[in-house]
């Protein structure tokens, strides 16, 4: 294929993509550290493709660079979505590679040299704002929501017009508060879930689909 | 004249934040908490800002001597489910209005309680004090 033929083709596929808004969605998977990002995006791929994206740990920082799987179709009895999830390193303020030798017991060049990954999968976390099309921001149901990192980041998706779902995570254990997260962020749907079990799960693609197909042809 | 020992907390009003770019601000920040100074600014970062100065943060850390901000502010005001601001900011569209925040350095500041009206933080005195 000629240079002039394929440029032709890309326009139009550009075109085409202008005029009857994007084919598909990009979902990022946001929030703090160890809240279960990935925890959730793995218990969403296996239940729609059949796969898992990531490894979980009890170490923060687990997901120090952003990994993505595309055309994963979500289906909610006659509607449906088609999406690319992308799951994020967790979004900090700060990263002191002491508290991984101190709490988790990793020796010291691995303590700095996952320290040192995570400061820049933060960093790329950030630049994916740019891309993506809408946001299921986990935050931990046992913990105060009202966190400067959970607050930044839906700030920006506000600013960005960007839809988003609070996915109240951790459900399962005693401590949890959805109805704390529900107060706190009015303004946005609140689904309590537990990625671990996959309790609730059923409601969060529900209302993806439903809302994330309504702002995406908003949008277009 | 002998230093005195202690924590440098510096109130930046508003009309020196504007008289700064989104640039101008975030190298300040960085700066001078870098430095072990905690700042209390009138006027906060808007979410953007906020952001960028996260990337900075992390670009700038420095295991032995920097291990990144403590940094809490308010949300925006549109944010707190008054229907009437949510209608109007429909209409006129959405006017962001960063508010008070505090930041300082993770070894040094402490959040001990925060919700939507009260910030507590606590400084670690002898990590980095001036």
């Amino acid at each position: 294929m000629g240079v002039l033929e394929r440029f032709r083709i890309t326009r139009f596929a550009l075109w085409i993509q202008r005029v009857f808004g994007k084919r598909h969605a990009r979902i990022g998977i946001y929030g703090p550290p160890n809240v279960g990002k990935t925890t959730l995006a793995n218990r969403m791929l296996m239940d729609w493709a059949g796969e898992t994206i990531g490894t979980v740990s009890e170490i923060p920082h687990e997901t120090r660079r952003a990994k993505w799987k595309s055309n994963v179709k979500i289906e909610n009895g006659s509607s449906s979505l088609v999406i690319d999830i992308v799951d994020t390193p967790g979004i900090a303020t700060k990263v002191d590679y002491k508290e991984f030798i101190e709490q988790y017991g990793l020796d010291p060049d691995e303590a700095k040299r996952r320290a040192k990954e995570a400061t820049e999968g933060v960093i790329e976390a950030i630049r994916w704002l740019e891309s993506i099309d809408g946001v299921v921001l986990v935050m931990d149901s046992t913990e105060n929501p009202f966190t400067q990192v959970n607050v930044t980041i839906l700030g920006n998706l506000e600013a960005r017009n960007l839809p988003v779902i609070i996915a109240a995570n951790k459900i399962d254990l005693e401590k949890s508060s959805p109805a704390t997260l529900k107060s706190a962020f009015p303004q946005h749907p609140v689904v309590p879930i537990s990625a671990l079990t996959g309790y609730n799960l059923d409601n969060l693609y529900t209302t993806m689909v439903k809302h994330f197909g309504k702002r995406r042809r908003k949008r277009k | 004249m002998k230093k005195e020992k202690g924590v440098s907390v510096t109130l930046i009003s508003r009309k020196k934040l504007e008289s700064f770019s989104t640039d101008e601000k975030i190298d300040y920040i960085i700066k001078e908490v870098s430095r072990g100074k905690i700042l209390v600014l009138e006027n906060g970062l808007t979410p953007v800002e906020q952001s960028a100065l996260i990337q900075q943060t992390m670009a700038k850390i420095d295991h032995d001597t920097f291990i990144g901000i403590e940094m809490e502010g308010y949300a925006d005001v549109e944010n707190d489910g008054n229907m009437l601001r949510k209608i109007l900011n429909k209409i006129f569209g959405v006017i962001k209005k960063p508010r008070m925040t505090v930041i300082g350095p993770a070894n040094l500041l402490k959040t001990v309680y925060k919700d939507n009206n009260v910030i507590q933080t606590m400084i670690i005195t002898g990590k980095g004090a001036e």
